[in-house]
């Protein structure tokens, strides 16, 4: 088990220094970083003096390795345009990101459970292809757009939930029910392909022989063995919906990481941009460490390979 | 279907579950039969509005005229015949746009498919076949990629590139190939077993000519299956990057810009957002519902 976990850690930080590298890469090479941070109107003097004063005229390694440093350290850098920390603007700006994301995820789950038990029971039949044509409505949806009709129709016409704003938890009602989306089909094909795995099952066949009720057999018996990937996909999912909720946060000004990393963008605020980024990858990341480690608590065959 | 699952079938129907009736196997036959004719029709309808864009507007999709903004469809009170789905907020003629935005979508998704799918095929196929050392490192790019979030990146290259339609297409190919490599890597590792495989080895085949004419004939029915997938997505990703303003640049009429456009208007003519919102959804399940079928009628979904 040691052995399996230090694999995966080590895994794990390599991928997060290599997403860096990569991000890192992509902002330095595909421009110069000083003409975008001087402006349209700069002179080369300013831009020259830019240059000397965001450190940018040193060697890339050597800045990589200056910024990784830092950021190893907790010290992200100083953003362009707020002239605060980096660290500090992302921890400002966390907790919306996180309590929208907790809420789509709890809507996600909340109705692809359901709906996968009910299709895995009732393989092949018109319920089944009811709910994965749900699962398909859902993969289609555009985001932005369910969001912009939430708004209109929810908001605006029928005037029960506040279009925008951060105040109440009635904000958080439309944004996580437009995040939910994304993520439902995947956790409700799971799901039913976990159920229908387990009920055909020989345990499942002892318990229905030992005479259990069918809520029984599949509440305790068939459920508890499919919620395993389940759980597990769910965490990649939330990092998946966590990195997704940029076009939400701005549909609905709800001012989070998301839409941080989208203000930095349209800014030219590059060490905000980096940071958002990393941390995004470093969520991800830990997530999908956190769910091969479940799985591999639940699962001993896992610890093997 | 396997020998577990027809078990499971009789058993679940002994205890009273998913009973099936002969009725409702026809019905799902015929729907499912029905899905994939309703994607193909609306995959084929707009691929041919995309080619054929010029022959059928009504007006020039870039023609302003300030004194007819935003004149509602024909079918709405207050619309005009001359403009069946009205005019946007700067009097262009909204179907005229949305059929030439139709082109847009096609050109996106299709040109995207075809970068990631030779960046992901490539580095599947080589991963899965050499195995050992090549494998995991193939195995730590998607893994990579797929820390990375997509849309904040594909952001940011935008940005800092400058949009246009060769930059939305090279970026979104260079993140969306992890599918193509995870189905290749399998399904070449599935193929390498096989004996047509060593007897090509035992001939003196170069790995190069085992590659390309024995595995990749061999694996290509999944990831035509994944490659209409990874086309819905493509669209919907530009939809996205062209609605937070770094995708297709104006006056180009992608569905995504005319959503972003029209936003400040929807609160007083919804059918603004509407319409290229139905548009884009409308194409997506198509693509989606063909691809659905295509994994059926290969029988790619029995070994996946």
């Amino acid at each position: 088990m040691l052995h399996f976990l230090a694999r995966r850690v080590v895994l794990a930080l390599l991928v997060a220094v290599t997403v860096l590298g990569i991000s890192f890469a992509l902002t330095r090479l595909s421009g110069d970083l000083a003409i975008s941070i001087a402006g349209p109107n700069a002179t080369s003097e300013d831009i020259a003096q830019v240059r000397k004063n965001y450190g940018l005229d040193r060697p890339l390694p050597v800045q990589f390795a200056d910024w990784v440093a830092h950021a190893a350290t907790g010290d992200l850098g100083t953003s362009y345009f707020y002239k605060g920390s980096v660290s500090g603007l992302i921890a400002e700006r966390l907790p919306v990101t996180l309590t929208l994301g907790l809420t789509g995820l709890a809507i996600a789950l909340a109705v692809a459970l359901p709906l996968g038990i009910l299709a895995a029971l009732h393989e092949g039949t018109l319920i089944d292809r009811m709910a994965s044509l749900i699962a398909m409505i859902g993969q289609a949806m555009p985001s932005f757009w369910l969001g912009l009709v939430l708004m209109i129709t929810l908001g605006l016409n029928l005037q029960w939930l506040p279009i925008s704003g951060t105040g109440s938890w009635q904000n958080y009602v439309m944004p996580g029910v437009t995040l939910a989306f994304t993520g439902i089909p995947a956790l409700m094909r799971l799901t039913r392909a976990g159920m229908i795995e387990a009920l055909a099952s020989d345990y499942i066949r002892t318990t229905r022989a030992n005479g259990l009720g069918p809520a029984s057999i599949v509440l305790k018996h068939a459920l508890r063995n499919a919620a395993m990937p389940v759980v597990s996909i769910a965490a990649v999912q939330f990092g998946f919906m966590l990195g997704g909720s940029i076009v939400i946060e701005v549909v609905f000004a709800l001012h989070g990481i998301g839409y941080l990393g989208w203000e930095s963008i349209l800014k030219n605020d590059f060490p905000v941009v980096q940071a958002v980024v990393l941390f995004l990858a470093i969520v991800y990341v830990g997530l999908t460490l956190l769910a091969d480690l479940l799985n591999a608590m639940l699962d001993p065959r896992l610890r093997s390979s | 279907m396997s020998i577990e699952g027809t078990n499971r079938a009789d058993w679940a129907r002994h205890a009273g579950w998913g009973r099936r009736a002969p009725w409702t196997s026809a019905i799902r036959r015929a729907l499912r039969d029905a899905g994939v004719a309703f994607g193909a029709v609306i995959v084929l309808v707009v691929a041919l509005t995309a080619i054929f864009a010029p022959l059928l507007v009504p007006h020039d999709p870039f023609a302003q005229d300030l004194s007819r903004r935003l004149v509602p469809p024909a079918f709405m009170q207050g619309g005009s015949p001359e403009h069946w789905l009205g005019t946007d907020q700067i009097g262009r003629d909204y179907l005229s746009r949305l059929i030439y935005g139709a082109r847009i979508s096609m050109l996106i998704g299709l040109m995207t498919v075809i970068a990631s799918g030779l960046i992901g095929g490539t580095l599947g196929i080589i991963g899965g076949y050499f195995g050992g050392r090549v494998d995991d490192a193939v195995l730590f790019a998607i893994t990579c990629r797929l820390a990375m979030p997509l849309i904040l990146v594909a952001l940011t290259a935008v940005s800092l590139v400058g949009s246009s339609l060769t930059i939305v297409v090279s970026t979104l190919g260079l993140l969306l190939w992890d599918r193509f490599a995870v189905v290749a890597r399998v399904a070449t590792m599935r193929v390498r077993a096989l004996d047509y495989i060593s007897a090509a080895r035992a001939a003196g085949c170069s790995p190069l000519y085992i590659l390309t004419r024995e595995v990749l004939p061999n694996i290509v029915r999944p990831l035509a299956v994944v490659a209409t997938l990874e086309m819905a997505l493509a669209i919907l990703l530009e939809a996205t990057l062209s609605f937070l303003g770094l995708g297709v640049p104006p006056p180009l009429p992608s569905w995504g810009l005319m959503i972003a456009e029209a936003k400040d208007y929807m609160f007083f003519s919804p059918w603004v957002i509407m319409i290229p919102g139905a548009a884009l959804f409308v194409l997506v399940i198509g693509i989606n519902l063909l691809g659905d079928g295509l994994n059926h009628i290969l029988g790619t979904d029995r070994t996946a």
